[in-house]
């Protein structure tokens, strides 16, 4: 299920991108780098009908507040870690600043944060890592002003690789932390 | 040259007193030689002659390994049983394979098994046909009997005898349920290991572990149990929820392990016998890592609290738990020294996995790994001498150390080898490998020397695995 949210949500930002008419020429085929953009001003769904076009006579963009807003509206919900590191940087600032930004805009909603590892690593030390990468998400998101009450984490060790190869480039987007809001 | 047994070894009966006398596997074996023999015996039957067509002759002895023979157990009388089998004739063939595959996989011994010897008359039991086993170059000889009583249970002999000497050197006597004929056999198997390799006995024990299918993205992971041979296999748990890295009791009663049952990784101590089970503790934090003092009255787990994972000790039966650990680090896992002293664990606090050893209660925390790459899951030998652990340096290999962090050395070479326990009698090592790209998992052993390596039969992919103690 993770596998398929990150992908989404690259699709989904790519298309906010196109709608936010950023230069994009000569990106065909590369995924831009959600990293170096600036958080989307607030209120910006997906309007496009790039993908996803909605059905005739429905309300253009997902409904307020939802999952499918959360990932229509944040730079990413995934951030990513280097082998045995739970550290924030800059790039994951700006992922966890536009999520900070659209948990604001909706009080009500909740957020679990999921912490991952590679397979390189043994399985208890996994969890405990995992956890660490998930605390580092929620106490920076609580930096932001977001109340921790409405935070909560969970630790899938190396249970749930979202890219199943054994290389370098794999264990890398294993690596991450991802935001899933709860309703 | 054929030699009569010794004296005081001597069997004039076919252990006629464990009938006198029958005993459980709850309790420890008689020694038929402790017991009295009598009552008239057909010790005396002539041997029938020996199927001299040479299949599959003994081999001699090569290097250390001891040549063993292991014929059809024989009974009195072919009756029907509830055993593997359906009679009583079945169940000693059975038994005698049994026996014979336990022994072949531990590398000291070149055991041949029923299926390639001729069968043995049952008054040859106590009486070998000592030329007929020197003709083929046996040096051992494990011979014994199956008999079932009318409420069912059966009596199992099991003698080892020395071929070149012509005399006995053990013997023991079980009395089983049929459904547990298979202890009988692990016993026999015990016994003949103890007494020619001079080590404790480890063949009847159990193991728990996960159980694995599906796919690498969607791995399903089950609870299960099975005897130290593979046989008798049950999974606890049905899948639904990600099961992960179990501990058994020392007594075999409960089963801590790791469940994302209500959505966070939490342990579990399962009662087996009643099927129920209850958490660890009730801290808020997420749980992991379960290991059992070998007393059994305390349970080691670790327990992240906003994002550092410490050590905790908590009474088996639940109530308080003491933390153990206290650095800003990840400390983890932990293993008891036998006499439950001293815990080793492992910690990132230096910035990498290190192995480190406290006392009991804590303090006096050191590290002890200081060889390069990173050090985790350090595991004490049920007799002390050594730690077993993963070292990670690219690839993740088996190796052991003494609990002074010196003499480290691989044994296993592979590209992922991870989570050794040990077998009741220290001797082995038990760990899984994981396949790399397919993420596929198996259960493997190897011995002290790392010489012998061997993959566990598991019916599906099998993680996690944990040794549980010799069963009384």
């Amino acid at each position: 299920m993770t596998k398929e949210t990150v992908s989404v949500n690259r699709k989904i930002t790519t298309a906010l991108l196109l709608s936010a008419g950023l230069a994009l020429a000569g990106c065909a085929g590369t995924v831009p780098k959600e990293k170096d953009l600036p958080p989307q001003p607030s209120g910006v769904t997906t309007s496009t009908t790039t993908i996803n076009p909605p059905p005739v006579g429905q309300p253009a963009g997902p409904a307020p507040g939802t999952r499918a807003d959360f990932m229509a509206s944040v730079l990413a919900d995934t951030i990513l870690f280097d082998t045995d590191r739970y550290n924030i940087d800059s790039e994951d600032q700006g992922i966890l600043q536009s999520q900070a930004q659209w948990l604001a805009r909706y009080p009500a909603a909740r957020v679990t944060i999921e912490g991952h590892c590679d397979e390189r690593g043994t399985r208890d030390y996994n969890l405990a890592l995992g956890e660490r990468r998930a605390n580092a998400v929620k106490n920076y998101l609580v930096s932001l002003g977001v109340d921790a009450a409405r935070i909560t984490t969970v630790s899938y060790g190396k249970e749930r690789p979202v890219a199943l190869g054994s290389d370098e480039a794999s264990w890398a987007k294993n690596r991450r932390a991802v935001t899933i809001t709860v309703q | 040259m054929r030699s009569t047994p010794v004296t005081g070894l001597r069997v004039t009966g076919l252990c006629a007193a464990l009938l006198c006398a029958p005993l459980a596997l709850s309790a420890p074996p008689v020694h038929a030689q402790q017991a009295a023999p009598k009552g008239p015996q057909p010790a005396a039957t002539p041997a029938p002659a020996v199927d001299s067509s040479p299949e599959e002759d003994v081999v001699g002895t090569i290097n250390n390994d001891a040549a063993i023979a292991i014929p059809v157990f024989p009974t009195d009388e072919m009756l029907p049983t509830a055993a593997e089998g359906g009679n009583t004739e079945a169940l000693g063939r059975n038994l005698a394979r049994v026996i014979f595959g336990d022994l072949k996989n531990n590398g000291l011994f070149r055991p041949v098994g029923p299926d390639a010897l001729p069968r043995i008359a049952y008054g040859e039991v106590t009486a070998p046909t000592f030329p007929n086993w020197r003709a083929r170059s046996a040096e051992m000889l494990v011979q014994g009997f199956v008999r079932a009583a009318p409420d069912g249970r059966l009596t199992v002999g099991c003698y080892l005898y020395d071929v070149a000497l012509g005399s006995e050197l053990a013997r023991q006597g079980y009395v089983v349920k049929p459904e547990e004929w298979r202890r009988a056999a692990h016993k026999c198997a015990d016994m003949v290991y103890a007494r020619l390799s001079g080590e404790s006995p480890f063949f009847d024990s159990k193991i728990a572990y996960i159980a694995e299918t599906g796919p690498k993205g969607n791995r399903r992971k089950q609870l299960a149990i099975m005897d130290s041979d593979g046989a008798n296999h049950r999974f606890i748990t049905n899948g639904q929820s990600t099961a992960l890295t179990p501990r058994y009791s020392p007594d075999y009663s409960k089963i801590a392990y790791l469940s994302f049952l209500n959505g966070t990784p939490r342990i579990y101590v399962y009662d087996i016998g009643t099927g129920q089970q209850r958490l660890v503790t009730e801290g808020k934090g997420p749980t992991f890592a379960p290991r059992w003092s070998p007393d059994g009255k305390y349970i080691l787990y670790s327990m992240a609290i906003a994002g550092n994972t410490d050590i905790y000790r908590v009474p088996a039966t639940g109530g308080d738990s003491v933390k153990l650990t206290d650095s800003p680090g990840i400390d983890v896992g932990g293993s008891y020294s036998p006499d439950g002293q001293r815990i080793v664990f492992e910690s990132d606090r230096s910035g990498s996995q290190q192995v480190y050893v406290m006392n009991a209660d804590g303090t006096n925390q050191k590290r002890i790994s200081f060889f390069g790459g990173r050090a985790a899951t350090p595991e004490w030998s049920p007799r002390g001498d050594q730690i077993a652990f993963t070292h990670i340096a690219g690839n993740l290999r088996i190796a052991v150390m003494n609990p002074s962090g010196g003499d480290m050395r691989y044994l296993t070479d592979s590209w992922q080898d991870e989570a050794p326990t040990w077998s009741p009698n220290g001797r082995i090592v038990q760990f899984f490998r994981t396949a790399k790209t397919t993420g596929k998992t198996s259960i493997w052993q190897v011995d002290l020397t790392g010489r012998n390596e061997r993959r566990l039969n598991t019916p599906v992919d099998a993680s996690d695995p944990a040794w549980g103690p010799v069963l009384p």
